[in-house]
């Protein structure tokens, strides 16, 4: 099978190549949003720690 | 011993940390399988004797559709727990199921759209499947407007959970929508009583796929999931250690 002949994929190409694109972009954002959720919630957390900290300290 | 795991996996530091440590073999063997199953079913099956290579959609298209109702479940029954049970992290991982739910409702549907117009003329149909999977997605983005809505959390995840319960009943009507009425949509050739219908060769690569997602949406779930741990948890001695 050609190069070609798979990125034609039998006329289909319309429709197969921007269903596979579509997918690949909605995992690769859901890893993105899924790190950046937690990496936001962990510094929320620590400034609330520090403020405490500082809070009780004072 | 079922409700000393139930009460460990319940509290949250030892959420945090399980679910930290788990992430990583979830998500490896998704990225694998994932490109195994793309090989196999862009590669390997043959084109369809009806559908040529159109067909191939389908290795993106039934994944996305299954993870769009399993996710819901899982959203359902964790509000449900936490309701009943009064269980944060339960709420924490309901919380984290909606937008990976959705964005996958979403990713059916298109996918189907551009499956459909090759194959049946047209985009979009209000047809009983397609028009029932519309409502999953409305369902998902209502549970998330309504969480956005509140700005306490707890009160956000009882709000929420009522409408995550309620919600269910559409998982069903869904799922046998191509059996009840008459839809332009084919009916299940996998998740049914007795052989699939479908050569080994095309199944294959469809079972690595669907794996692949289920596992991909484990490790996306643990890790929102701990995020929305660390945010239900004020003043707790052990984030501390746990951001040490």
């Amino acid at each position: 099978m050609s190069l070609t002949n798979f990125l034609h994929m039998g006329g289909y190409a319309p429709f197969v190549w921007p269903s596979y694109l579509l997918s690949a972009l909605v995992i690769v954002f859901n890893i993105m949003a899924a790190r950046r959720s937690l990496r936001l919630a962990q510094q929320a957390a620590r400034r609330r720690f520090d403020l405490a900290a500082d809070r009780s300290a004072s | 011993m079922a409700w000393v795991w139930f009460h460990k996996f319940g509290s949250p530091p030892h959420f945090y940390r399980i679910a930290g440590r788990l992430t990583p073999w979830l998500a490896w063997p998704a990225l694998l399988l994932g490109l195994a199953g793309l090989y196999g079913g862009l590669v390997l099956a043959p084109a369809d004797y009806q559908q040529g290579d159109g067909f191939r959609i389908l290795y993106v298209h039934v994944p996305s559709a299954w993870l769009s109702l399993m996710v819901y479940v899982v959203m359902a029954l964790s509000a449900a727990v936490g309701l009943i049970w009064r269980m944060n992290v339960a709420h924490a991982v309901a919380a984290s199921c909606a937008p990976i739910g959705a964005s996958f409702t979403a990713l059916a549907l298109v996918t189907g759209m551009l499956w459909g117009r090759p194959m049946w003329g047209t985009y979009w149909e209000w047809d009983p499947r397609l028009t029932s999977e519309l409502l999953l997605l409305f369902l998902y983005l209502g549970y998330i407007g309504l969480r956005n809505s509140i700005d306490e959390v707890s009160r956000a995840d009882r709000a929420s959970a009522v409408l995550a319960i309620v919600g269910v009943v559409n998982v069903p009507i869904i799922h046998y929508s191509v059996i009840w009425w008459n839809s332009l949509h084919q009916a299940p050739s996998v998740m049914k009583f007795g052989k699939p219908t479908m050569p080994a060769s095309m199944l294959v690569p469809l079972l690595l796929m669907w794996l692949a997602f289920t596992l991909l949406f484990g490790a996306l779930l643990l890790i929102r999931a701990r995020g929305q741990v660390l945010r239900r948890e004020r003043a707790a001695h052990w984030i501390r250690e746990a951001l040490a």
